[in-house]
């Protein structure tokens, strides 16, 4: 065995993957894997099978063909969910009138596991919050409605609620969508946090390659199959990133 | 007031109107926001059948209707995720055919008199002690499901994928959630009859959502609404001789109306 793969452990592992809506295929024979520490930028156009791809890893959706192992588990055997945090490419599209304050949207992350939820650990669960909050910048909310917040700061509290349970990697489906330049630097910056000091593998999809040089370790690159999947430095130097800068970034171009 | 508490009927309407207020207005919070507020509506029209078929069949017409409308609950389920229909043409389907069902049973059982009526338009001064027990356990098993899954059904309701991503099993929370909304949809009928009992579970919870911060006070407030209108409405009933049903659902509207008026104003200054 390789020297540098025994030392990182594969946390997700994704062998000939294909899916399919009625004859459209979507995936087609995607091979590949997370390692621990990776931030990964899983990119392609729009329609490229993208967040298809993030939804048969968190077993949402169920693949035509191939399977995924998570932490060396077939997903399906795959129960300890707590490990795997998860961003919403909606999330900021939340109702701003649901009567709920920060504070609750994070705790949500943190019954997902139980059957039922007790009110005995009522203090530690409540430690646990704090934490998250304050992991992602947002100290003092956690009694604000969560419809009153920017969106950017409303994507921090989806990532504190991500979070809570202390995940070993965390995914993110196009987390900076409508939030402004300035403040998806910060962003960034603070996914950079999670992942060097607290050691939280992150993948996310993103369209923005702009970051792929400045924060990400490792890029996917997809379009139905996987175009290119390797480091980031590597990837600046191949062919697939030569030919995204010289034909008009149509590997990661919005379709109006 | 003296005279209002020693009669026994009163007693027993306020008792059990309390508790089936408190499952309407808890139940009602999480109705609107997952956006199927016409379930109840749906629901109650169901179980117009469910009272014809138990009058039809001469036993007890609020169990059989506890089972149709589960039954029915079930259904509409299935219609929305099997049949790939939207949830309200579903819940229209069902609709319909319960309230077809009820009256051609309700026709061959000749019983379109004052039983039926009851129903219809509810009966909670003439509650009868064993439906005050059946309502009050009934509501106690609804509302400590609740909380045993509080947070996993606020998870679900605020952001259904997400909970399915995080382990919650969804599918089998919804199934629950719709069997206990089935359950109060049919104790709230003994309280406020068939034709308003979707009113009991909408307007309180709507107040709430009009000026809640967080999900506990939307519960909190939602559960006083209804509390208050009940009692109020009992109590008004009683002494103006008005039809207590009407009473406590135009009620429950008043502190809709001021709510909104108070939130609107708010804003403007």
């Amino acid at each position: 065995m390789d020297l540098n793969a025994a030392e990182a452990k594969t946390l997700i592992s994704v062998k000939n993957l294909s899916f399919s809506y009625g004859y459209a295929p979507v995936l087609v024979d995607v091979t590949f894997s997370i390692k621990s520490g990776d931030f990964l930028a899983i990119i392609g156009p729009n329609g490229s099978g993208k967040t298809t791809l993030l939804k048969i890893i968190l077993g949402l959706l169920k693949p035509s063909q191939g399977e995924v192992e998570i932490m060396g588990k077939p997903a399906q055997e795959f129960e300890e969910w707590p490990k795997i945090g998860y961003v919403p490419q909606k999330a900021t599209h939340i109702d701003p009138f649901f009567p709920v304050s920060v504070k609750e949207v994070v705790g949500m992350g943190l019954f997902s596991s139980q059957k039922i939820s007790l009110p005995m650990k009522k203090k530690k669960q409540e430690e646990a919050v704090k934490k998250a909050l304050s992991q992602v910048g947002l100290d003092s909310f956690e009694n604000r409605r969560i419809g009153k917040l920017s969106g950017g700061q409303q994507q921090r509290v989806f990532i504190a609620r991500a979070i809570v349970n202390q995940p070993r990697i965390l995914f993110l489906d196009e987390p900076t969508t409508g939030v402004d330049a300035e403040i998806q630097e910060r962003f960034y910056e603070m996914l950079d946090r999670l992942n060097k000091k607290e050691g939280i593998t992150i993948a996310l999809i993103t369209h923005d390659i702009g970051i792929i040089n400045k924060h990400v370790t490792k890029v996917a690159c997809l379009n139905q199959k996987l175009v290119y999947h390797g480091t980031h430095e590597e990837f600046c130097r191949s062919e697939v990133f030569r030919e995204m800068l010289t034909e008009g970034h149509h590997l990661v171009s919005h379709r109006h | 007031m003296e005279s209002f508490f020693s009669y026994g009927f009163l007693q027993r309407a306020l008792i059990s109107g309390v508790f089936v207020a408190l499952a309407c207005a808890i139940l009602g919070v999480f109705l609107i926001l997952r956006r199927d507020a016409m379930f109840a509506h749906g629901l109650a029209h169901v179980t117009f059948a469910g009272v014809a078929l138990g009058l039809f069949l001469k036993m007890m017409p609020l169990v059989v209707a506890l089972v149709i409308a589960v039954i029915a609950a079930l259904g509409i389920l299935v219609l929305k995720r099997k049949a790939g229909l939207y949830g309200d043409t579903a819940i229209g389907i069902f609709s319909s055919v319960g309230m077809a069902a009820g009256i051609l049973l309700a026709s061959l059982a000749q019983s379109f008199n004052v039983d039926l009526f009851s129903f219809l338009f509810g009966e909670i001064l003439a509650i009868k002690a064993s439906e005050v027990l059946l309502s009050i356990g009934l509501v106690i098993i609804v509302l400590l499901i609740v909380i045993l899954y509080y947070h996993q059904f606020l998870y679900l309701t605020f952001d259904s994928e997400s909970a399915k991503a995080s382990g919650i099993r969804v599918n089998r929370l919804d199934i629950l959630l719709s069997i206990l909304t089935a359950i109060t949809v049919v104790l709230g009928m003994k309280i406020v009859g068939l034709l308003l009992v979707a009113a009991l579970m909408v307007i309180p919870a709507a107040t709430a959502l009009q000026l809640s911060g967080s999900f506990k006070w939307a519960l909190i407030i939602s559960s006083l609404v209804a509390v208050i209108s009940v009692v109020f409405g009992l109590f008004l009933a009683f002494y103006f001789d008005l039809p207590a049903s009407a009473t406590i659902v135009l009620l429950c509207f008043l502190f809709f109306g001021v709510f909104f008026a108070f939130e609107k104003v708010k804003k403007v200054s």
